[in-house]
């Protein structure tokens, strides 16, 4: 016993025995006396128990006292103890997870100064879509638009660094001169691009990230204003830009250098006014968004003289202006609201579980509580108590969650679809732990006191009533929203499995089995300047390919599908009732064995021959079939005449092939055009190679690689992949939701299963008596099994019944991520009933064969 | 006497400040001296004196010391500090101050 206790004690022993001896002097016996002092002085033990509660007050050391007995408590129950943490810290870990994921992307603004203000501008294309910008345009917006402080075109740029050490091929952008003006950013070290140097044949300089700066050049500051090698060029280093520049929209680049286009515009055909550029401008301060639309619509629709527009660029669908982190976004949110939906609902079941848990406690508490009451306690005491055990517990679980968030965040990393931008800000987020952690706590101990109010009533009896009669309803209310819930999760994850697969069974196009894909560069321009002497590499690699051993043949294209590649051109048939009409189509530059080697069919007509590599008459083009059905319904399309890109002969139509998905599987039938790489109007470098191979693809890479440098050695390989890979990484992102969905909707089935256990079988414990009553009174087993069955089935038939009317309602948000399904598809909606209610009956099971076996003799005894 | 005491929130604070502050005396003591002094009109269940007690401790206005009684037994003596003074002071100020008022306001005569 303590001091204070032995103290406390010995104060109100000494009262007492005061009275007594007061008490035997007045003349009463010495029993009487005893008896009467103790009536007078009233409750001892309440009266120690208000006393203990005052200091309480006193002593923040008492909490510790608190902690200590909680401790104690939790350890006798190791198993409530365990699952409850555990518990808390799915619930709190996956939600800190995912909402640190999430918030650099969605919540966070852009890591630029007045990141608000930067706007991106597409040219309209036909029906609105944005599609890239022409210099042409730009150039104009430059000078006619007020609205911007500064604008900016970039393309992407893939030089060679060639020096001391080893080549390597770097990634990074071609920009206007007020590129990083837009952004907000200035170099840390050296100067930014100067606007006179952005001119055709202007002097190379280049800017460079911090981290190529330390990786290559060793952090050494005398790098500015040295030269380095690009591309066989020599490059003077301008600036070098501050540690932790994040670039959105190129985040792999590392290095930049200006875009150098004819301001002049020397012809209305050539690359100036080609759609392949993105475009930035920052908003002046005090104008908003909607003025600048407004400006540039004016701007489109009233062409001026001095700017005089290329057919292919007129501006007349105007402009689409939105801010660039909507931008940056666009593409992955659907996804991350998504996930973010599946989260909740699964820290909504983690809280029900651990409602459900404490409820379990606190009724086999309730003898305990009632004993402290009897004994003085007062509720405010019992409340502290519990509230001390909740407190330890959500530590605990808190604690859990934490290495939890950090296990989940490293996943979330490493699955993560490539492209999704700003990974790198992927941190713990600890506002959001310590919401989840809080929510958590707060539910777990308002609900673990319910005992504690209720028992703190007078009326013992009254009081164990009640709280059985709350228990019954909560426990009800419980199994209800578990089973709702999880049917929302589980269908929701259904039907992204079954989109995936409907994805899958989608046919490309062409045939990726086998197929071994990597870009060859021509990086050494000095040895091989001009295009004929390109050609002639590009031949000669080819023919060296198609000798190595295995290789059933090989060709060249200037894109490929699903590689991320998007090269679309405006084309013009001779039989266009409006010589405006621009029908955009994927370019693809091929050696004529492309088609043997993806294996896309020929539908009419015949494909591109060796013979018309060199056929200078005219030009023959292949288009696909969703094409030739748009232009040509009714007509034959062969031997119709079409022009892509700049002005200059008809172009003869010379066979139909079938469609090929270029930039995902999900989208519809895109238009395309082929012709023979050396009849295009300039040599593309790089080239992309596909090799059929007899046997797996992948093994083939070092022998195809070293073919191509049997060639020539400096020139790089980069890039290579099968087919097959890039096939499933173009689905990459409905992967990654989906991966998530199922993790999300197995933990959540594994939680509701467990507590669809502890609620019902806690529930037939209670019961025991009413089913001991009721077999004393003859009813059989099975009128028992189904007397429980019945109400635990009856209970998961409501939850699903809201739970469907849940899922309704909020697989509207996953629409964007189906594919090929209704978010009301029936199959995907049965089957999870029918597994929730298998669980259901599962967890019913146990419970009802318990209660089927309760003896009523042990029931009577426990009366 | 384990009727519950009618004395008005705060009150037995008060009182048990004034007997405290003739000198140092235990509880036992204050129970018998508040029946006495008040001709048992003042009914404290004696158990709830303690609690009281306890609380005016750790407020700081009571502080006690173990001591001997004339009849050579240890007991918790408690005397008042100087915040329990000042306490009393103006406690006893604002009473005075109540019960004049109240006392005015009942023995006003009735307008004809």
């Amino acid at each position: 016993m303590s001091r204070y206790e032995s103290r406390l004690e010995k104060e109100l022993r000494f009262h007492i025995e005061q009275r007594t001896a007061d008490l035997i002097a007045s003349g009463h016996d010495a029993a009487e006396a005893k008896r009467l002092a103790r009536i007078e002085f009233g409750g001892l033990e309440q009266a120690k128990e208000q006393c203990r509660d005052v200091r309480r007050t006193r002593w923040p050391g008492d909490l510790w006292r608190d902690a200590l007995y909680g401790m104690r408590t939790l350890r006798q129950k190791p198993g409530f103890t365990l699952v409850s943490a555990l518990t808390l810290a799915l619930g709190i870990g996956a939600s800190t997870a995912i909402f640190s994921a999430v918030n650099p992307l969605l919540f966070e603004p852009l890591p630029y100064s007045k990141a608000s203000r930067i706007m991106t501008i597409w040219y309209g294309g036909a029906g609105g879509a944005p599609i890239p910008q022409t210099f042409g345009t730009f150039r104009e917006l430059q000078s006619r638009s007020h609205s911007f402080e500064a604008i900016a075109v970039m393309k992407p740029w893939q030089p060679s660094l060639t020096g001391r050490a080893e080549p390597e091929r770097l990634d990074g952008q071609r920009v206007s001169a007020a590129y990083f003006r837009v952004l907000g950013v200035t170099p840390a070290l050296g100067r930014d691009f100067d606007p006179a140097d952005d001119r055709l044949n202007g002097p190379d300089v280049a800017v460079i990230s911090d981290t190529l700066w330390k990786r290559r050049f060793a952090g050494d500051p005398a790098i500015v204003g040295r030269e380095i090698t690009l591309d066989d060029s020599l490059y003077q280093v301008a600036g070098i830009l501050p540690r932790g520049f994040e670039n959105v929209l190129a985040p792999e680049a590392e290095i930049w250098s200006l875009l150098q286009y004819d301001a002049s515009l020397p012809s209305p055909e050539g690359r100036e006014w080609g759609h392949h550029l993105r475009m930035i401008g920052r908003l002046r301060a005090g104008g908003g968004v909607d003025q600048a639309r407004r400006e540039l619509d004016q701007i489109a629709r009233t062409p001026v003289p001095e700017f005089a527009r290329s057919p292919i660029a007129t501006m007349g669908q105007g402009l689409i202006v939105n801010p660039l982190r909507e931008d940056v976004v666009r593409a992955v949110k659907p996804a991350l609201l998504a996930v973010v939906g599946a989260v909740i609902l699964l820290l909504a079941i983690a809280c029900v579980n651990v409602t459900n848990l404490l409820l379990a406690r606190g009724a086999q508490r309730r003898g305990e509580f009632a004993m402290r009451i009897a004994l003085g306690a007062r509720r405010g005491r019992l409340i502290r108590q519990l509230l001390t055990e909740s407190v330890l517990l959500s530590l605990g679980g808190g604690a859990l969650g934490l290495l939890v968030a950090r296990i989940c965040v490293r996943v979330l990393i490493a699955l993560s679809p490539p492209g999704l931008p700003r990974i790198g800000e992927i941190v713990i987020n600890a506002p959001v732990f310590a919401f989840a952690f809080a929510i958590s706590a707060c539910i777990g101990s308002a609900v673990g006191m319910i005992p504690a109010l209720a028992a703190a009533n007078n009326d013992l009896y009254q009081a164990s009533r009640r709280v059985t009669a709350v228990h019954r309803r909560t426990r009800r209310a419980l199994v209800v929203a578990e089973v709702a819930l999880s049917l929302m999760l589980s269908v929701s994850a259904g039907l992204l499995l079954r989109s995936l697969q409907r994805l899958f069974s989608v046919a490309p196009g062409f045939d990726s089995s086998q197929v071994l894909t990597m870009q060859v560069q021509i990086a050494t321009f000095s040895r091989l300047r001009g295009a004929d002497a390109q050609h002639r590499f590009f031949d000669q690699a080819l023919d060296a390919v198609r000798r190595v051993p295995g290789v059933v043949t090989a060709a060249f294209t200037s894109q490929l599908p699903l590689s991320g590649d998007s090269d679309s051109y405006g084309g013009h048939f001779e039989n266009d009732n409006d010589p405006h009409d621009d029908h955009l189509a994927f370019r693809y530059a091929v050696t004529p064995d492309y088609f043997k080697a993806m294996r896309i069919p020929l539908l009419r007509g015949r494909l591109l021959e060796q013979r018309d590599m060199l056929s200078a008459e005219f030009r023959p083009v292949l288009i696909n079939e969703a094409f030739a059905k748009r232009k040509f319904p009714t007509q034959n399309p062969i031997g119709q005449r079409v022009r892509f890109g700049p002005e200059r002969p008809w172009d003869v139509i010379v066979g139909v092939v079938g469609d090929v998905k270029q930039v995902s599987l999900a989208i519809g039938e895109s238009n395309a055009f082929y012709v023979a790489t050396d009849q295009w109007l300039w040599a593309d470098n790089p080239l992309w190679l596909v090799v059929k191979t007899r046997g797996d693809a992948a093994s083939f890479a070092s022998a195809v690689r070293s073919a191509i440098w049997s060639v020539d050695k400096d020139q790089p390989v980069v890039r290579v992949s099968t087919m097959d890979a890039l096939v499933s990484a173009s689905a990459a992102q409905r992967r990654f939701a989906m991966i998530l969905f199922e993790a999300f909707a197995l933990i959540a089935l594994l939680l509701a299963a467990t507590g669809l256990y502890g609620v019902l079988s806690g529930n037939v414990a209670e019961r025991t008596r009413e089913i001991g009553v009721r077999s004393a009174l003859g009813a059989s087993r099975a009128e028992i099994l189904a007397l429980v069955f019945r109400e635990g089935m009856t209970l998961t038939a409501l939850g699903i019944a809201i739970g469907l009317a849940g899922a309704a309602a909020a697989t509207q948000a996953l629409v964007s991520m189906l594919f090929g399904i209704s978010r009301l598809d029936p199959i995907t909606y049965l089957g999870v009933i029918a597994l929730l209610a298998l669980i259901s009956a599962a967890a019913c099971w146990t419970p009802v064969w318990r209660a089927a076996r309760v003896d009523p003799s042990i029931t009577l005894r426990a009366e | 006497m384990t009727s519950k005491s009618d004395l008005p929130q705060g009150t037995l604070d008060l009182l048990i400040m004034k007997i405290v502050a003739l000198g140092p005396v235990h509880g036992y003591a204050i129970a018998q001296r508040l029946q006495q002094v008040s001709r048992e009109v003042v009914q404290v269940p004696q158990g709830s004196l303690y609690p009281a007690l306890h609380r005016l401790e750790n407020r700081g206005l009571l502080a006690a010391d173990w001591k001997e009684t004339d009849t050579g037994r240890e007991a918790k003596f408690y005397r008042l500090t100087r915040r329990g003074r000042a306490q009393l002071e103006a406690e006893t100020a604002s009473w005075a101050r109540l019960t004049e008022a109240i006392g005015v306001i009942l023995n006003l005569r009735e307008a004809k």
